[in-house]
């Protein structure tokens, strides 16, 4: 047996013996995740066992170096762990924006002191973050954000607004796009700041979406006081940091277009589709796009560990991983028929359907439009023309 | 395995896709034998070069004599002929018919000429105008020491020009494959010319006979071997579709950059940038899922026919619709027979319907997952 073949045996040993039974049933929603964070929430013991037993091997995130509490593993063994993990359904043991989105920005643009701290903490699950993009007035249009940011000598001073904040009432710490030069042209006078959410001068303010929970915040910067190591990269360089990190979210929410169960569609409505072949014939027209996108991601994931993804590609993931996710919740809504429409019966788990129908709408809002998107597809990989 | 090309497999491709654009390309291969009315619809001598550079028996065992490559390798192929419309018997010769034989005795009858580039051959499945292989009908009766075929078959892609034609028919025992020489007494061939300029043929068969040796694999066993041929089919004509798709993309994309209207270059506008970009990402996933299906088809994996139909209708879709974006975007000139664009559009609507079109792998993927 070749070393790899080694390896994957060791990891379906080990997943064998820490991966508790519970933890390898699909979750029900959002709330099942695991958030980690100063005060975690557990929803059971055998959530926090697992999410610990993985931090501890440095597999919350395997290909991190070992020095930052990663799992140090090359692109082939992480891709074996992730397959051995869906083999035996287990659940991701930490959801975190620190590992999608910051982690990636600090390992490219973070001092030697902000990787071992931060690092270190987000793949332990210590530090919960939230994404402090985009505000009112800075939506597609984010370079106009601005939140200003003065030098005070030994801190920064933040002021203002941001919006679209996802759990920024549950988050430790927040990474942010501030205004640090108001003079210079907009993409040139922007910084990267990461800050505490318990500063003085920090509030949130959930927002309440057409599917009735909140998952977003309004939040408010009254003069808060940031330490001056708190700012990744180059003070006005902060535009690079973020449009990296944006990479890494779109590439993260392009996930969402497996739908989280990545098999066949038609094969979970079964029965509902028996007596409507016009439905029938749609759900397997989607079943095609989804188990193409599927191969896509995977292609997609290959391509970026080798390095020889271009930079771009994240957009057209997210674009089209984000458009099929909606296409899902039409179909599931289309089959479930009036059963659907149930917002609060305990039949409905509460409405689950429609819920998770409406919140997919966001999708291709959030994190860049899907017309976003396609712009920067037709610009930078087509080299089309224009602005 | 990762989802991309090996060193070996780029190697490949580039190789492949020099001589495809230089012995290949459209005016030297397709508007030429289209414009001289040729009744193969194909040019031998690009048959032979073919060989010589080894494409034929990439599917073939190194002890039949072949490269002992895989689907992969077929597929880089197929590509760079979709790209270049090249017109050749590859497809049906060198995969489909090659797949069918693997494991039979009539390798060592047939192997050597496909090797060699001198033997095209053809196969005989369809006897609607639909892609319906569940629904043969055509019947070989037992005679003597072998049997006699009767039954019409159409879009038999090259089976004007083939020296012999795999043909699917139903016995007592169930279907079987027979291997028909060019000469049969009782064969019907009329050759037809396709929108793309490509030569399908109708056969009729009045009681032709056949030997017993002209039985691929087992009597009543031809579910099995014309599986093997068909997934090579389809699996190869979604690798064809993409290459037609890309360069259909390719030619559109350039266009939106040099067509200047209200002063300014077409490129610029919204309206087409987002469809351009909507059209790469359709194209992109069909890619990947034609990868995806060659490396399962190549590790003899289960997953594999899922797959297969997947990228068959993908690949069918995404290129339908690059070359209908790409006639469209061309305005009045992509309606032209001088411009290629329309081409494209003639040649993916052709292998939209080889080996069973978007629709019909849809519903197979949904029988295949039980619904």
């Amino acid at each position: 047996m070749d070393d790899l073949g080694e390896f994957r045996e060791d990891v379906r040993a080990w997943l064998e013996a820490n991966c508790p039974p519970e933890m390898r049933e699909p979750m029900r929603d959002e709330s099942d995740a695991c958030w980690g964070g100063r005060n975690p929430v557990f929803k059971s013991e055998a959530q926090k066992h697992w999410m610990e037993a993985m931090a501890e091997r440095g597999w919350t995130v395997p290909d991190w170096p070992t020095d930052y509490g990663g799992g140090g593993l090359s692109p082939a063994e992480t891709k074996i762990l992730k397959q051995e993990m869906a083999r035996i359904g287990a659940r991701n043991p930490l959801m975190s924006f620190g590992i999608s989105m910051l982690g990636p920005a600090l390992l490219k643009y973070g001092t030697e002191a902000q990787k071992k701290l931060y690092l270190n903490q987000i793949a332990r699950g210590e530090i919960r973050w939230c994404q402090g993009y985009s505000e009112p007035g800075a939506g597609s249009d984010l370079a106009s954000l601005q939140t200003k940011c003065e030098d005070k000598g030994d801190h920064w001073l933040v002021n203002g607004q941001k919006v679209w904040t996802s759990y920024a009432d549950k988050a430790d710490w927040i990474f942010c796009l501030v205004r640090t030069d108001p003079q210079a042209p907009k993409h040139q006078g922007i910084s990267f700041l990461l800050f505490d959410m318990g500063s003085p001068g920090v509030s949130t303010k959930p927002i309440l979406l057409i599917s009735g929970s909140s998952p977003f915040c309004e939040t408010f910067f009254d003069d808060v006081q940031v330490p001056k190591d708190q700012l990744v990269g180059e003070l006005n360089k902060g535009w690079d940091v973020a449009k990296y990190l944006l990479g890494h979210e779109r590439e993260m929410i392009s996930g969402m277009g497996l739908g989280g169960q990545s098999g066949s569609l038609g094969e979970a409505l079964g029965a509902a589709l028996a007596d409507d072949p016009i439905l029938r014939a749609d759900v397997a027209r989607f079943d095609v796009d989804q188990l193409a996108f599927r191969a896509m991601s995977e292609r997609f994931i290959d391509e970026l560990k080798a390095g020889q993804a271009h930079p771009a590609l994240p957009s057209m993931m997210k674009y089209a991983g984000t458009e099929l996710n909606k296409a899902r919740h039409e179909l599931v809504m289309a089959a479930g028929g009036s059963n659907a429409l149930e917002w609060e019966s305990d039949r409905s788990k509460k409405g689950k359907s429609a819920r998770e129908w409406l919140r997919t709408k966001a999708n291709s809002i959030e994190g860049g439009t899907s017309e976003i998107q396609l712009g920067i597809v037709a610009k930078r990989i087509l080299q089309l023309p224009g602005a | 395995m990762p989802l991309y090309l090996n060193d070996d497999q780029n190697m490949l491709r580039d190789t492949a896709r020099d001589f495809m654009a230089a012995e290949g390309a459209i005016p030297k291969e397709l508007r030429h034998w289209r414009d001289k009315g040729c009744g193969d619809g194909f040019g031998h001598a690009l048959w032979k070069q073919f060989a010589e550079m080894g494409f034929t028996g990439i599917l073939i065992d190194e002890a039949d004599g072949g490269l002992g490559l895989g689907h992969v390798e077929v597929g880089i192929v197929l590509e760079e002929i979709g790209r270049n419309l090249t017109p050749s018997p590859f497809l049906v010769s060198a995969v489909a018919f090659v797949e069918a034989l693997k494991g039979t005795a009539l390798r060592e009858r047939w192997y050597p000429g496909i090797l060699s580039g001198d033997t095209v051959a053809a196969l005989a499945i369809d006897e609607g105008a639909k892609h319906r292989p569940e629904a043969i009908t055509m019947r070989a009766e037992r005679s003597g020491n072998g049997f006699k075929l009767s039954g019409r078959k159409q879009f038999v892609v090259q089976g004007a020009s083939a020296d012999v034609t795999l043909v699917a028919a139903r016995t007592d025992d169930g279907l079987t494959l027979f291997a028909v020489e060019k000469d049969a007494r009782g064969l019907e061939v009329e050759g037809v010319r396709l929108a793309d300029a490509s030569i399908g043929a109708r056969l009729t068969f009045g009681d032709v006979e056949v030997d017993a040796d002209a039985v691929v694999g087992e009597v009543g066993g031809g579910e099995k071997v014309l599986a093997r041929a068909l997934r090579a089919g389809r699996t190869g004509a979604a690798a064809e579709l993409v290459g037609v798709g890309s360069a259909s993309m390719d030619m559109t994309v350039d266009y939106l950059k040099q067509r200047k209207q209200f002063g300014r270059l077409i490129g610029e506008f919204q309206a087409l940038q987002f469809r351009a970009a909507h059209l790469y990402s359709e194209l992109e996933i069909a890619r990947a899922a034609t990868l995806k299906a060659q490396q399962l088809l190549d590790e003899g994996s289960d997953e594999a026919e899922t797959m297969v139909s997947v990228a068959k209708a993908k690949a069918g879709r995404a290129a339908q619709l690059a070359v209908q974006e790409g006639v469209q975007m061309h305005g009045g000139i992509g309606m032209t027979d001088e411009y290629d664009i329309g081409l494209y559009m003639k040649r993916d609507r052709v292998l939209n319907e080889l080996f069973g079109d978007p629709a019909f792998h849809a519903d197979r993927l949904a029988r295949m997952k039980g619904y």
